[in-house]
C-alpha cells in the first residue's frame, strides 16, 4: 500500500464524480453500437436455413470392388480389373511401376468399351495445406489420366476430379492411412 | 515458459435449426508472464424474469482466455461490491489486485440495462465507465464488447473478442461424413449453419466488409466457388470451370476475388472481376499455382507453387508481372496470410514431418517458427493483427488454436464430437 489514506479517500471520491459524468457521455455511443449489431444474429439465422438446402448424398467409395456393377471381371480377383485404387508416394503423382499393369489393364477394357466413362478421383492425405492437396490430388488423377490416353482411351471416356484430402480412405493419422490416403479411384459411370 | 496456466470454461452451443450439440473448450496452454491481475466481480443482476446471461461470467472468460489477465476467482473475492461506493480497494490491493470491475445488469421490459466500470486498484480511480441496453439475444454481444473495452484500455491494443470466426466441421455419419460451414462468436458460441452438405465445403474468405463469404463447395460432385451473403442466406455461384475452382481470396476492395482454375490444363492463379465476371489469368507456369492471397493494400498477390520441385511462396503484382520467390527455409511454405497491417505473413513451414504456423516479416524476410505441432494449417490473423487462429491436431482430433504474435501465448478451441478445421477470423 503506498498511498496513505487520505489520498486514497480524495480518489475515490473523484473516481465516482468523472463516473457519472462519463456514464451520460457514453450511453448513447454504445446504443448505437448495439443497434447496429442488431442484423446480425437474425442474418445468420436466414442464411442457415438457406444453406441446410444442399444435399449431396453419394456414399464414399467403399467395398472391395466398387466397380463389380460393370461386369463379372472387376471382382475377380485373379483380373486387374479388380484393382480400382492407384496409390503414390508422398508429395508426388508419379505412377509407381506396380501399378502400371492395372491401369493398362483398365486402358483396355476402356478402349474395348468406348461407351464406357470413367471417373478419375485424386486425393492425398492429411498433410501440408488443403488448397494445395487439391492440386495434388488433380496431378495424380491427370497422371492417370494420361497414361490411360496414351494408351487409346479417348478423352471423352475420361473425367478427372480431386478432392485432396477432403475424403480419406482412411481415417488415422499416421503413416499407414496416410498411404491408403495418397491415391487416385477409379469410378466407372453406370451407363 | 515459466507461467502456464489451464483454464477450462465449457458452454453448449446450440444449433438454432439442429438438435446437435456441440461442447466447447477453451484452454490457455500457455499465457503470458506479465499477465495483469484483474477481478471482475459478478455484476449485480436486477429483473422480474432474470438475466439469461451471465455478463461479467463472458467478460471474465474473455479476458481470462486473451492470457493478458489473470482473472481472480470468485471464491477468492473479499466482497461483491456493485456500486463505487461499496468498493473497498483497500481489500482488493491486499490480494494484489491491478484493476477491477463492477457492473449491474437491470431488466426493464425485456431490455437491459447493463452498466459497468473499471477501477485502477492502487490509484482508487475509474478508468472508464458506460451504460448500453441489449435486448436478450445480444446480451452476449455486450459483454464481449464490454471486454474489448477494457481490453483496449488497459493494453493499448484492439480487442478482438466482438469478432466472429468461420470454419469448417466435418462429422461422419455412418459411411458419409457431413460437411458444415459455421459462423461462431470468437468464444465458440453462437455457432450458426452457413452452408452445410455430404460432399466437401472448403476456403471460406471473409469479404472485407464481414457481410459475405467465398467458400468450395463439392455439392455438385465437382468443385464450385460460391459467395454467399449473411444477412439473407443467398448465394451465388461465380465459378465453375472444369478442374479445379479453389483457394478464394477477396481482393480488399471487395470488388475481385483472387481464385485457383485449372481449367487450362493445371492450377493457376485468376483474377476475377466480381463486377463485370471477367477472368484475367495472372500465373502461367506449368506446375501448381494455388493459395492466392491479396496484400492489405492491394497491390500484390503472394501464392504457393510447386515450380521450383517443392511448394514455396511467390509474390508478384496484382496485375500481373513478375513472379519472386519469397520463401527459402524449409522444404514446404504454403497457405501464406497478411497481417491486416500488411508487415507480417503467416504461413504453413514445413521443415521434413512436422507442419507448423510460421510467420515472415515482410521488411526483413525473416521467418519465425511460432508453433509445435505436427499438423498445424490454415493461419489466419485477428483483425487487431496480435493472434493467430490456425487448425491443429493432436492425436485423433482436429481443433483450433490461436498463437500470438511474438509466440508467447498460445489458446486452444476445441469443439467436441466434429473435425473442426480452417479458421477464418472476421474482419
Amino acid at each position: 500500500m503506498k498511498l496513505n489514506k487520505t489520498v486514497m479517500a480524495l480518489a475515490i471520491s473523484a473516481a465516482i464524480l468523472t463516473g457519472c459524468s462519463e456514464d451520460e457521455k457514453d450511453a448513447s455511443l454504445i446504443d448505437g453500437t448495439q443497434n447496429a449489431n442488431s442484423g446480425i444474429n437474425d442474418a445468420s439465422t436466414r442464411g442457415l436455413n438457406n444453406g441446410s438446402g444442399m444435399n449431396g448424398s453419394e456414399m464414399n467409395n467403399s467395398g472391395m470392388y466398387p466397380n463389380a456393377g460393370i461386369g463379372p471381371e472387376f471382382s475377380d480377383p485373379n483380373n486387374p480389373l479388380s484393382k480400382s485404387t492407384i496409390y503414390f508416394m508422398l508429395d508426388s503423382s508419379q505412377v509407381q511401376n506396380d501399378f502400371v499393369p492395372v491401369i493398362a489393364a483398365h486402358a483396355q477394357y476402356l478402349v474395348a468399351h468406348p461407351g464406357q466413362r470413367v471417373v478419375m478421383q485424386g486425393h492425398g492425405d492429411e498433410r501440408g495445406s488443403r488448397e494445395y492437396n487439391i492440386a495434388l490430388g488433380e496431378q495424380r488423377a491427370k497422371s492417370v489420366a494420361n497414361m490411360m490416353k496414351v494408351q487409346g482411351v479417348n478423352d471423352g471416356q475420361l473425367d478427372v476430379v480431386s478432392y485432396g484430402e477432403e475424403k480419406p480412405a482412411s481415417f488415422g493419422h499416421d503413416e499407414a492411412s496416410w498411404e491408403l490416403n495418397r491415391r487416385v479411384e477409379l469410378i466407372y459411370q453406370a451407363k | 515458459m515459466n507461467f502456464v496456466r489451464k483454464i477450462l470454461l465449457i458452454g453448449l452451443v446450440g444449433f438454432s435449426m439442429q438438435t446437435s450439440h456441440a461442447e466447447m473448450t477453451i484452454e490457455i496452454t500457455e499465457g503470458i508472464e506479465s499477465a495483469l491481475p484483474i477481478s471482475i466481480v459478478p455484476f449485480a443482476m436486477q429483473g422480474a424474469s432474470g438475466v439469461p446471461v451471465d455478463v461479467s461470467f463472458v467478460v471474465d472468460a474473455d479476458l481470462a482466455r486473451s492470457g493478458y489477465f489473470k482473472t481472480l476467482d470468485k471464491q477468492s473475492m473479499p466482497g461483491r461490491p456493485s456500486t463505487p461506493e461499496a468498493v473497498q480497494f483497500k481489500d482488493w490491493q491486499a490480494l494484489g489486485q491491478n484493476y477491477m470491475v463492477i457492473g449491474q445488469v437491470t431488466e426493464d421490459h425485456g431490455q437491459y440495462n447493463v452498466q459497468f466500470q473499471l477501477f485502477d486498484v492502487y490509484k482508487g480511480e475509474q478508468l472508464m465507465g458506460y451504460r448500453m441496453t441489449s435486448s436478450a439475444d445480444e446480451l452476449r454481444r455486450t459483454a464481449h464488447h464490454i471486454s474489448d473495452l477494457i481490453f483496449e484500455k488497459l493494453t493499448g491494443k484492439k480487442g478482438v473478442f466482438s469478432g466472429r470466426i468461420a470454419y469448417i466441421t466435418s462429422s461422419r455419419q455412418g459411411k458419409q461424413s457431413n460437411y458444415k460451414l459455421q459462423i461462431s462468436d470468437a468464444d465458440g458460441f453462437n455457432a450458426q449453419n452457413i452452408a452445410s452438405s455430404y460432399e466437401p465445403l472448403m476456403s471460406p474468405a471473409w469479404s472485407p466488409d464481414g457481410r459475405k463469404i467465398a467458400y468450395v463447395s463439392f455439392e455438385k460432385k465437382v468443385a464450385s466457388i460460391y459467395i454467399q451473403t449473411l444477412a439473407t442466406g443467398e448465394r451465388v455461384s461465380v465459378a465453375e470451370f472444369p478442374g479445379i475452382n479453389g483457394a478464394p481470396s477477396w481482393s480488399p476492395d471487395g470488388g475481385k476475388l483472387a481464385i485457383t482454375l485449372s481449367k487450362d490444363g493445371n492450377p493457376d492463379i485468376f483474377i476475377l472481376n466480381l463486377v463485370n465476371r471477367s477472368l484475367t489469368k495472372l500465373t502461367k507456369s506449368m506446375a501448381i499455382d494455388t493459395e492466392p492471397t491479396w496484400s492489405p493494400d492491394g497491390n500484390s498477390i503472394v501464392f504457393t507453387s510447386d515450380r521450383g520441385g517443392k511448394p514455396q511462396l511467390y509474390i508478384m503484382s496484382s496485375q500481373g508481372g513478375e513472379e519472386k520467390r519469397l520463401t527459402f527455409s524449409g522444404n514446404y511454405n504454403a497457405r501464406a496470410s497478411f497481417s491486416p497491417d500488411g508487415r507480417s505473413l503467416a504461413m504453413v513451414h514445413g521443415n521434413g514431418s512436422d507442419f507448423r504456423i510460421a510467420v515472415m516479416d515482410m521488411a526483413t524476410k525473416s521467418v519465425t517458427v511460432l508453433t509445435d505441432g505436427r499438423s498445424d494449417e490454415s493461419p489466419s490473423f485477428a483483425p487487431n493483427g496480435s493472434l493467430i487462429l490456425y487448425a491443429s491436431r493432436k492425436g485423433g482430433s482436429g481443433y483450433l488454436s490461436a498463437v500470438s504474435l511474438d509466440g508467447k501465448m498460445q489458446q486452444k478451441l476445441v469443439f467436441n464430437g466434429s473435425e473442426i478445421r480452417e479458421p477464418a477470423w472476421s474482419p
